[in-house]
């Protein structure tokens, strides 16, 4: 009895958890911004104007839900929630800190991958049923740039599970006590990463969403609480991806002195950063520019580190 | 890929200068004295106003926000019945107070005039009134014009000469 309430427990701390994260990460997301170009950023909503997400939610909440009379509209209203669900359920697999865990899976990276194909029906259907062409046009670009980060994604990461010898990621996190797996997996990292900002749609991969070009591009038409939904999923896809990285990569829970879940949420905070680093200072390349990019350079690379993390593993274990 | 690098360590060292915004309610920029804020209406040294009610900067605005009628007061001088600014429809031009040719429209630097009553904008003679003498100190229009008005004859001004006597051939 008392494991089923701590795993009731578990698990709505971790839902309740990223929803919390990825809410101060629209806040943060914010300020940082505005450090890096000489300004304040939302500082009058409480202290630090950490209030601000608060008061932009009651406010996106408060409005009218409004669905488009040319939509399709069962699609229309399904959309926004796939994102939700696909996103949060990925953190299922995270291991948070050795005891908060929702659920071992022995495929959790499997598991990890298939979620985020997940969220391209959400775009997809999104921008279809919104049957406009802006829309349209944005979710066609979404589909086209997801399903083809997502097969170097995938590749990039068997190079951890080569390593490791098992798609777990405890056993990922717990093989990485000796040495980050960032220093031998450094390419993997990299294309990794790439691919995580083009998953979570973040700016030099936006052109989904393009503002300047296709007005939003997918959620075009969406407003009120289904467009907090795609604005939250965002928020919240940007703190899974940073979660697995440092699961993969900076040795999740893993450090001295402090504890684990201070390590983990640390870790995070600074990849982060990073993200909000990125959008701060990137411009948004050509869509065919992108896919060159994925199909020419990153596949290639990932594929070369793949083999030759496979070469390495064999012949250790010869 | 060094350039992206590069772009990106730029960005960051950034988050280390001087912010640019003013954070206007606590700090206040200083403004300039020809910051074209509020419109007043000034007074000469004597206390009196300035304003003669010439139209001129009623029929320049190009907003139309500026109304008033013209009287005489017991002295013979010119002066605005009623002086009405609508301040929601100003734009802050200053061609008023290019137009005003006694310097008795001016403009100040203050910008402070949010109202939550939008009536509360128009600004009566009253309002605009102040009781000095604004950016001319020590001008008086009466003192400088040829304008005849109890007190002062024709010609009796500053740097003015007596009128010409038009019967008298000699120069």
């Amino acid at each position: 009895m008392s494991g089923i309430a701590i795993a009731i427990i578990v698990i709505f701390g971790v839902l309740f958890g990223a929803l919390m994260i990825a809410a101060g990460t629209i806040w943060y997301e914010r300020r940082l911004l505005g450090v890096f170009q000489e300004r304040y950023g939302p500082n009058r909503a409480g202290p630090f104007g950490v209030l601000q997400v608060i008061a932009d939610m009651l406010k996106i909440f408060t409005k009218e839900n409004w669905i488009a009379p040319f939509a399709d509209k069962a699609i229309f209203v399904i959309a926004p929630g796939i994102i939700m669900i696909s996103t949060l359920a990925s953190f299922a697999v995270i291991p948070i800190a050795p005891a908060i865990l929702v659920s071992d899976l022995d495929i959790g990276v499997l598991y990890f991958l298939a979620m985020s194909s997940f969220a391209v029906y959400s775009v997809a259907l999104a921008g279809w049923s919104s049957n406009s062409k802006y829309s349209l046009l944005g979710s066609i670009r979404a589909v086209g740039q997801m399903v083809s980060y997502e097969v170097f994604m995938g590749l990039s990461l068997m190079g951890v599970v080569l390593q490791t010898g098992s798609f777990s990621l405890r056993d990922i996190v717990e093989a990485q006590s000796g040495l980050w797996n960032v220093v031998p997996q450094f390419v993997g990292f990299v294309v990794f990463f790439i691919a995580g900002l083009a998953e979570t749609r973040r700016i030099p991969f936006d052109i989904p969403e393009a503002e300047s070009e296709l007005v939003a591009g997918y959620h075009t038409e969406y407003s009120g609480f289904k467009f907090a939904m795609f604005y939250i999923g965002e928020y919240v896809g940007i703190t899974l991806i940073s979660m697995m990285i440092v699961t993969l990569f900076f040795g999740g829970w893993q450090g001295p002195v402090l504890p684990p879940l201070v390590w983990f949420l640390l870790k995070t905070f600074i990849l982060v950063s990073l993200f909000i680093l990125i959008r701060a200072a990137l411009p948004r390349p050509r869509y065919d520019q992108h896919l060159s990019f994925g199909w020419k350079l990153m596949l290639p690379l990932s594929l070369l580190n793949l083999a030759v993390t496979g070469g390495i593993v064999l012949a250790v274990a010869r | 890929m060094l350039g992206i690098l590069n772009t990106m360590w730029v960005t960051f060292r950034h988050a280390f200068r001087r912010r640019v915004t003013v954070l206007y309610p606590e700090r206040k920029r200083r403004l300039p004295a020809r910051w074209r804020g509020r419109i007043v209406l000034t007074r000469d040294p004597d206390g009196e106003e300035r304003c003669v009610a010439c139209y001129l900067c009623s029929s320049v605005c190009p907003v139309a926000c500026i109304a008033l009628q013209a009287a005489i007061d017991e002295k013979g001088r010119r002066k605005p019945d009623f002086f009405r600014i609508n301040f929601s429809r100003c734009i802050y031009c200053g061609l008023c107070e290019e137009a005003c040719p006694t310097f008795a429209i001016q403009l100040t630097p203050d910008y402070e005039m949010a109202e939550y009553d939008r009536n509360n904008l128009v600004y009566e003679k009253e309002d605009l009134l102040i009781s000095g003498t604004g950016k001319y100190p020590g001008y008086n229009f009466y003192r400088v014009s040829g304008m005849e008005i109890s007190g002062k004859g024709k010609g009796e001004a500053e740097n003015e000469r007596p009128p010409v006597d038009v019967r008298s051939l000699l120069p």
